[in-house]
């Protein structure tokens, strides 16, 4: 009977944790589009990335979620702030294109079609697993991640190699790209 | 509970993304936005990896993230630099004053 009640109690905390996160992060993203004030619209970015990180607790993606804190907002939230400093042009802002409405209504098209297929697919019958996901899965995933990368058969090694090798070539190519030239 | 709410907030980030990358004139403002649309997709992937696999240990949809995060931070550090690049030639990182590639 305790049991069932812990189940039930830990179902609707992160339900509950769930809509509020979805609602704080669709605000965020909207806040980045609409606001004039470009500093300001990254610091919602930033805001944006940690209710994601909550949203990838509900999914029990802990691994992810500390990895979407260091990268998106410990890495790119700083670089993001240096570039908007380095090239802010305060007197403009962050205008809209004469494009406004025309991508408002590609966007919202983009946004019915995928909701229509999402709703209209029968998702029971695509694994033959229920709804409702038992408390099995609720486990750390950070060695399971690990062994999904580093596996003999049906590993991810040759992909993490490259992703090694493209992130040095990033870092060397952000050097040259923003080094000034001797001679000017 | 279930797949379709993540999708669909999954869904609702993309379009937000998709309509800020299109309607800004500023080239930060247009990266922050892919970032948006890049953390919807990974929302969705790791929605897909806990609700239609059953197995514990198949985690590819994580595994799928991590390497989306991965170029997207390679993606951020080098398009950052080239905007400040075009920055510092032309005194604006506005996309519509960049059009010397354009014919």
């Amino acid at each position: 009977m305790a049991s069932t009640q812990k189940k039930w109690l830990i179902k609707m905390t992160t339900e509950i944790a769930f809509w509020i996160l979805a609602i704080i992060t669709v605000c965020a993203a909207l806040a980045v589009v609409l606001l004039r004030d470009i500093f300001r619209a990254a610091l919602l970015l930033v805001l944006c990335f940690f209710t994601i990180a909550g949203i990838y607790i509900t999914l029990n993606a802990d691994f992810l979620a500390a990895v979407q804190v260091l990268v998106y907002i410990g890495a790119i939230g700083i670089l993001l702030m240096f570039a908007i400093m380095l090239t802010r042009n305060v007197r403009e802002g962050n205008p809209f294109n004469r494009l406004k409405i025309p991508a408002l209504i590609l966007a919202l098209l983009v946004l019915a079609t995928i909701v229509g297929v999402v709703v209209a697919t029968d998702w029971t019958t695509v694994s033959g697993v229920p709804e409702v996901v038992s408390s099995e899965l609720d486990q750390p995933t950070t060695s399971n991640i690990a062994s999904a990368l580093f596996e003999k058969e049906g590993g991810f090694v040759l992909p993490f190699e490259i992703a090694s090798v493209l992130l040095l070539a990033a870092l060397i190519g952000a050097v040259v790209l923003v080094r000034r030239k001797e001679n000017e | 509970m279930g797949l379709e709410h993540y999708l669909i907030l999954s869904a609702v980030l993309f379009s937000i993304g998709l309509y800020g990358v299109l309607a800004k004139r500023n080239a930060v403002a247009i990266l922050m936005c892919i970032e948006i649309m890049l953390n919807a997709v990974n929302i969705a992937m790791v929605a897909f990896s806990r609700y239609l696999v059953p197995d514990v240990v198949v985690l590819t949809g994580h595994v799928f993230a991590i390497f989306v995060m991965t170029v997207a931070a390679a993606e951020a550090a080098v398009g950052l630099a080239i905007i400040i690049a075009i920055y510092r030639s032309r005194q604006s990182v506005d996309v519509e004053q960049v059009d010397m590639m354009k014919w």
